[in-house]
């Protein structure tokens, strides 16, 4: 790695970050802090979290067993929870491409991926896990891409380490040091057209004994984008910078598409399942209040940190952020997941859908019982 | 003398002009770039097979890997032969900084700096100066945001204001200088930089929220190394005015 993608990749995430960082310097050798067990709020993300952490003052594992590769999913898919007890070494694979999908019926956009969706691929790794990331970036891109994975701990998050020109592969390799659910993103300049077009997804760090058993795992993620023609409108659209600088999106979007989470591509869950969503935004610029209509989450990892919130109606989730959200469907039916900022949901897409099979609970949602007049007084 | 040289070589008289980097260095907001000669056209695969064969020691099979990496020319057929699902006259890619500055040599040329280069393709078919041309800018990204490979014969486009084509919508193309957009301020002693150079000065300036397409070739030729090649990374020639008699 030359010295200039170095610096293009330092003014890209520094950009980003808001130009305080620092250079090459070492981050910060010192062990964070690992949240203690305590009286005052439940702790379920990290159980056995403490035992598992080396001894020494220096956080760090050592990949026992035979490198692994890591799986790999397209949303709305979570791969399988990690039944190892043991850090290893997991060796992940992604390929940035760029390529015209459809973002709406009738209207074409150049997406630029991780993977070839949006979002990108979903990574599972387990807290501890040291992870060798190799990204390639296939030949016919114009652009170079890297990655800034929010799990990483160092310079860049990863993104001055895998600056890559097209039809170009580099590798570097991190140790998972904190557990939590993160976003991933392309840094390289200009920043937010990246992120725009489709640059993002979302790795899993399971803390060692992994997360609370479920029945159904989503990934969802949701996205701004801006196109020079209107909603809707028809064709090949290109992205618009002006819309983009002024955070006018043309479509507010989970999954990258319109669509992607309706009809035949809803979630599908049966009553009495336990359900937990992965839920990213990746921006690049607006705020999701994150809500499935007719439901109440049991339980929020706000910001997809370690402790969770109960009994929440709609939770943010800011750009370049994340959640965990865990309920338990009772009533059948179609619930609909939006973003509460509801303008979005009806006017630039924001909406998909979970079906929930199963039988009739009358007893905790009757259905309409009733409709008729009724004697009303006259308003002044 | 004149009508000669543009002859042999399709070069074509640019500037002199202003050029305003998107990183200046303190004192270099506006860049004077003298007059210089620089092809018209991107050089073809056509070209580049005949300077091969002139010079096998540039062929794919001989090159060291200092020179150029494995993507080096892979879409010709074969060392010395195009094949047919190579156009001729649509512009060369794959070619190394290496290669690409060898070919210029033994035409008695180099390749352009950034901010030659820059200078032309600031241009719109009207305009020396097209650089805050919202209608020439979303021309360039039409391009760029075009994912693919897919090329047209050179200079079938309209030429720009000096007359150049294709500086945009077919390839990019090597700078001489393609390293040192950010490197002018680097201390290698402690391998820290003025990071000020990038965010507090570059973040905010207009011509970064307009001309992003600049910001791109930026990001483009920071990825490269001199070894590298890509599909869709090709070049053209430039040359110094002739001096001219007393
Ligand atoms: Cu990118």
């Amino acid at each position: 790695m030359t010295l200039n993608q170095t610096i293009m990749c330092l003014a890209a995430a520094a950009l980003l970050a808001g130009c305080n960082s620092s250079t090459s310097t070492s981050e910060s050798s010192a062990p964070s802090v690992i949240p203690e067990a305590n009286a005052a709020g439940p702790i379920a993300f990290a159980p056995g979290l403490a035992s598992a952490l080396p001894s020494s003052e220096v956080r760090g594992w050592t990949p026992e067993g035979d490198p692994i590769t890591g799986e790999v999913t397209y949303a709305p898919d979570v791969p399988a929870p990690i039944d190892r007890d043991y850090p290893a070494k997991v060796i992940i694979e992604l390929e940035t491409t760029e390529e015209v999908m459809e973002i709406a019926d009738g209207t074409d956009y150049t997406f630029w991926t991780f993977g070839g969706a949006v979002p990108g691929k979903f990574m599972r790794v387990r807290q501890g896990d040291t992870v060798e990331f190799h990204l390639k970036n296939h030949p016919d891109s114009k652009m170079p891409h890297n990655i800034d994975l929010h799990a990483v701990t160092g310079p860049g998050g990863g993104a001055t380490s895998t600056f890559t020109a097209p039809g170009h592969e580099t590798v570097f390799t991190f140790q998972a040091l904190n557990a939590g659910l993160f976003v991933y993103h392309c840094a390289t300049a200009p920043v937010g057209m990246h992120i725009a077009n489709g640059m993002y997804g979302l790795i899993l760090v399971e803390p060692p004994g992994g997360l609370p058993a479920v029945d159904k795992e989503f990934y969802v993620m949701q996205g701004d984008f801006y196109t020079t023609g209107e909603y809707g409108a028809e064709g090949l659209q290109p992205f618009s910078m002006d819309k983009a600088i002024d955070e006018d999106a043309t479509y507010v979007l989970f999954n990258g598409r319109v669509g992607a989470l309706t009809g035949d591509n809803a979630l599908k869950a049966e009553v009495g399942d336990k359900v937990r969503m992965f839920v990213g935004n990746g921006g690049p610029n607006l705020i999701s209040s994150f809500h499935v209509i007719g439901e109440i989450f049991d339980k929020v990892y706000p910001e997809a940190g370690t402790r969770f919130q109960e009994n929440v109606q709609t939770t943010l989730i800011p750009a370049g952020g994340a959640a965990m959200v865990e309920f338990e469907v009772e009533v059948p039916g179609t619930y609909i997941i939006v973003d509460h900022s509801i303008f979005r949901t009806f006017h630039k897409g924001s909406l998909g859908m979970l079906q929930v099979g199963g039988d009739e609970a009358p007893a905790i949602y009757s259905g309409q019982q009733s409709d008729t007049e009724y004697e009303a007084e006259p308003l002044k | 003398m004149k009508i000669f040289l543009l002859v042999l070589a399709s070069m074509t008289t640019v500037g002199p002009g202003l050029w305003r980097p998107l990183y200046p260095a303190e004192g270099e907001e506006e860049i004077t770039v003298p007059a210089f000669e620089l092809d018209e056209a991107a050089v073809t695969h056509r070209q580049f097979l005949e300077f091969v064969q002139e010079h096998p020691e540039w062929r794919r099979d001989n090159v060291g890997s200092l020179f150029a990496d494995e993507g080096y020319l892979d879409s010709w057929a074969g060392p010395g032969e195009l094949g047919s699902s190579v156009g001729r006259g649509h512009p060369v890619s794959g070619v190394s900084w290496w290669a690409a500055r060898a070919y210029c040599s033994s035409r008695d040329a180099r390749l352009p700096t950034e901010a030659e280069w820059e200078l032309a393709a600031q241009a719109s078919t009207e305009e020396a100066d097209a650089s805050e041309d919202p209608e020439h800018l979303a021309q360039i990204l039409a391009w760029y945001s075009r994912p693919g490979n897919q090329t047209d014969p050179v200079a079938h486009s309209e030429p720009n204001f000096w007359g150049v084509y294709d500086l945009h919508g077919q390839v990019w193309e090597w700078v001489d200088d393609y390293a040192s957009a950010l490197v002018a301020n680097d201390n290698r002693e402690d391998g820290t930089v003025d990071i000020t150079r990038f965010c507090g000065a570059g973040a905010i300036t207009a011509s970064l929220k307009i001309d992003y397409a600049a910001f791109m070739r930026i990001a483009f030729r920071s990825s490269l190394q001199a070894d590298s090649t890509t599909r869709n990374l090709g070049f053209r020639c430039a040359r110094d005015l002739p001096k001219e008699a007393p």
